[in-house]
């Protein structure tokens, strides 16, 4: 089986993840937003399971155990989140809501 | 016996937290007994530790008692230590009798008061403080019951709390002690600074060794605390204004006990005091300067009590004269006589002013003698003392006593002696002139109070103590009886006499003794043979009248010399200097504050912007670095 440079995994990761940062940045729909912090969960995910690789250690899949049940937490919270926001404000606009500091 | 020493201060500080938690429904006896039971078995306790200490002396004369260490800081230790010789002894068996005595007074004087309880309570909170300040093993205890005495002699001063001048009185004495306070404090700094001990026998112990402790300024500040409690020049003014408060009071606390701290603290560190020869002639100058002025006031008060004040001031003024000297058991010995017949006095003037129905005003009593006659007859043996009538009075001897010195000790001068004596004449004449003016010419008003045997017992053993408390120590002109004087000569040095006086003792005294007669001779020529007289001596001299009535314009002086600049000080920074650098801190934090809360924008992107920047940034500074 061919070895896949550490480097171009790590490549992909940081692509990923910046994707993931820009769409973020970007999308004024919050469930997009939602999307985009998982994009960013799994490359940083992707990022502990090419390390475990490299030295041939369990641990980075065990970390990407973790993220995986973390995320799938996060995005039950979020999504009751979201589903009382659009409850409240009838948008999805994360700029309509910005009396919310107050 | 000794070992019950704790008990004194304790005693009558428990009765002030009783009393103090009592309510006002409490009843008026229970508040009674307490109050004054706690003074009297203090009292008890007192004399058996005497006769103890007495009959069998502890090891070097004095005991020591170490209840538990205070604090401690470093090197810093102060021990809860009490300590009883001679001149603590002295002074309790003075505080505790003479203040069970007025606390029994007042169990009737005071009934009808407002307030029963609360008296009791600050009295007895008073008797505690004093009791620790002269038991004191060190500075610092000393000092706490020092505080404790003037705050109580303010809350007691303002008792009658609702008219606001009382109020003021009350805070012009603590205003004005607490000048001499600070001073004693910085001399307490100093001492610590240069001996690391605030134990007042190892500090005398360790004074003789060093030589380069600054002694000039803990003498000069030791001496400004004292004059601050005892009211001497500089800080006098307090005292006549302290009369606000109910006559038990005045005699307990501005007469026989809290103002003569200030002698009890120059005589306990008399070894500092001696080491600075000048200072001790300031002290000696500032007690004839305080003697004369004050009797020379005491000759034109119109107000009973006022009178008394400022004879008060002039007889601590003997105190301080005989302490400038070096004659320190003939200050105690005076001390101890004026306790008895100041505190008889201020009693008995208690009682003019009770029943002539709160009347203070000489000029409207008179011819009080046979409506009065047991408060007469006991005035008239406080007024014999404090006149120093020859033979028959405590206050001859004491006087005696440090008038002799004054002349013969090594620090003394005729000088001193000269203002001791014409001191003495004119307390005769104001002496005089009060007993007169009470007690005799016509009937004006109708006495309204008979008081029963709680008044009537102290004012008699007072009086019995007054005429006779002298005869503890005579003069050597007269007979060979000096127990006081061998009492306190196993604490504090005896006089350095100079090897040759000029004069003999017995001139000395038969010319203060003729001259204390004719002071009381022209007192009844002036104000009862021929009053037109004194009329007319008033209405010529009476610019200098005024001026003597208002205390030789001292507060006059004060508020131009202190309260008027600080007043115009005040008036000019209205916007306040320092207050600008406060108002520039929040001014600059309002600005930051404006500056942050745009950034809360509510914007979810935006935060998001700047956690992703913030992580940039550190990441980007780890990496550098």
């Amino acid at each position: 089986m061919m070895e896949i440079p550490l480097e171009h995994g790590l490549i992909l990761a940081i692509a990923l993840f910046l994707l993931g940062l820009t769409g973020l940045l970007i999308r004024r729909n919050i469930v997009f937003m939602l999307l985009s912090i998982e994009i960013m969960l799994n490359a940083a995910g992707l990022a502990f399971v090419l390390g475990g690789a490299r030295w041939a250690l369990p641990d980075g899949q065990v970390m990407f155990l973790f993220i995986l049940a973390m995320t799938a937490a996060e995005v039950s919270v979020g999504l009751a989140l979201i589903l009382k926001i659009f409850q409240k404000y009838r948008t999805l606009d994360t700029d309509e809501m910005d009396k919310m500091r107050e | 016996m000794l070992n019950y020493l704790w008990l004194l201060p304790v005693l009558p500080l428990l009765g002030f937290v009783i009393l103090a938690a009592a309510g006002k429904g409490t009843s008026k006896s229970l508040v009674a007994w307490v109050g004054a039971g706690s003074v009297g078995v203090s009292g008890l306790i007192a004399i058996g530790i005497a006769i103890t200490f007495f009959a069998a002396p502890p090891e070097g004369m004095a005991f020591r008692q170490t209840l538990w260490t205070w604090m401690k800081a470093g090197n810093f230790e102060v021990d809860m230590a009490l300590y009883l010789d001679a001149l603590s002894l002295a002074f309790v068996l003075v505080i505790t009798f003479v203040g069970f005595l007025i606390h029994l007074y007042s169990v009737e004087f005071m009934r009808e008061e407002e307030g029963y309880h609360r008296f009791f309570a600050y009295m007895n909170l008073f008797i505690g403080t004093m009791l620790l300040l002269v038991l004191a093993d060190n500075l610092v205890l000393l000092y706490l019951g020092w505080e404790g005495v003037g705050l109580c002699s303010y809350l007691l001063i303002g008792f009658w709390y609702s008219k606001p001048e009382n109020g003021y009185a009350a805070q012009k004495a603590f205003i004005m002690t607490r000048v001499g306070d600070t001073a004693l404090a910085i001399a307490l700094f100093l001492l610590f600074t240069h001996f690391g001990t605030l134990a007042i026998t190892e500090l005398s112990a360790a004074a003789g060794q060093e030589e380069e402790a600054p002694f000039f300024w803990i003498a000069a500040l030791l001496l400004l605390g004292a004059a601050g409690k005892s009211a001497q020049l500089p800080l006098q003014t307090w005292l006549p204004d302290a009369m606000a408060g109910p006559s038990p009071v005045s005699a307990l606390i501005h007469a026989a006990t809290m103002v003569t701290a200030g002698v009890y603290l120059l005589a306990r560190m008399h070894v500092f005091m001696e080491l600075s020869p000048v200072i001790m002639a300031l002290t000696a100058s500032c007690g004839a300067l305080t003697l004369l002025l004050a009797a020379a006031s005491a000759l034109v008060q119109t107000d009973i009590k006022k009178v008394l004040a400022y004879s008060t001031m002039s007889q601590v003024g003997y105190m301080f004269l005989a302490l400038g000297v070096g004659a320190w058991s003939a200050a105690i010995f005076h001390f101890f006589t004026h306790a008895f017949f100041k505190a008889l006095l201020f009693l008995g003037a208690g009682v003019l002013i009770h029943a002539l129905g709160h009347e203070r005003n000489l000029f409207k009593m008179g011819g009080l003698r046979e409506r009065m006659p047991l408060t007469f007859w006991t005035f008239t043996a406080g007024a014999a003392a404090l006149a120093a009538l020859p033979l028959l009075s405590a206050g001859f001897y004491s006087k005696d006593q440090v008038l002799w010195y004054a002349w013969s000790s090594t620090a003394g001068s005729p000088w001193l002696w000269g203002a001791g004596w014409i001191g003495a004449f004119l307390t005769a004449l104001y002496t005089t002139r009060m007993l007169l003016l009470a007690f005799f010419g016509e009937s004006r008003t109708n006495p309204q109070w008979t008081p029963g045997w709680r008044v009537t017992l102290p004012l008699l053993i007072l009086a019995f103590l007054s005429l006779t408390a002298g005869f503890l120590d005579m003069p050597h002109t007269l007979a060979e009886v000096d127990l006081f004087a061998d009492w306190q000569h196993r604490v504090l040095p005896a006089v350095a006499t100079a090897a040759e006086v000029s004069v003999q003792e017995y001139v000395l005294q038969l010319v203060s003794g003729v001259t204390v007669l004719l002071g009381i001779y022209l007192g009844y020529l002036f104000f009862l043979k021929y009053p037109a007289w004194a009329e007319a001596v008033t209405r010529r001299w009476l610019p200098v009248r005024l001026w003597w009535y208002q205390g030789w314009g001292f507060d006059w002086l004060y508020d131009r010399l202190l309260v008027k600049p600080y007043e115009w000080v005040a008036k000019i920074n209205r916007e306040d200097v320092v207050d600008d650098l406060n108002q520039g801190f929040i001014a600059t934090g309002r600005a930051l504050y404006r500056l942050l809360i745009s950034t809360q924008s509510g914007q979810l992107r935006w935060y998001a912007f700047g956690i992703g920047l913030g992580a940039l940034i550190i990441i980007t500074v780890i990496l550098l670095a």
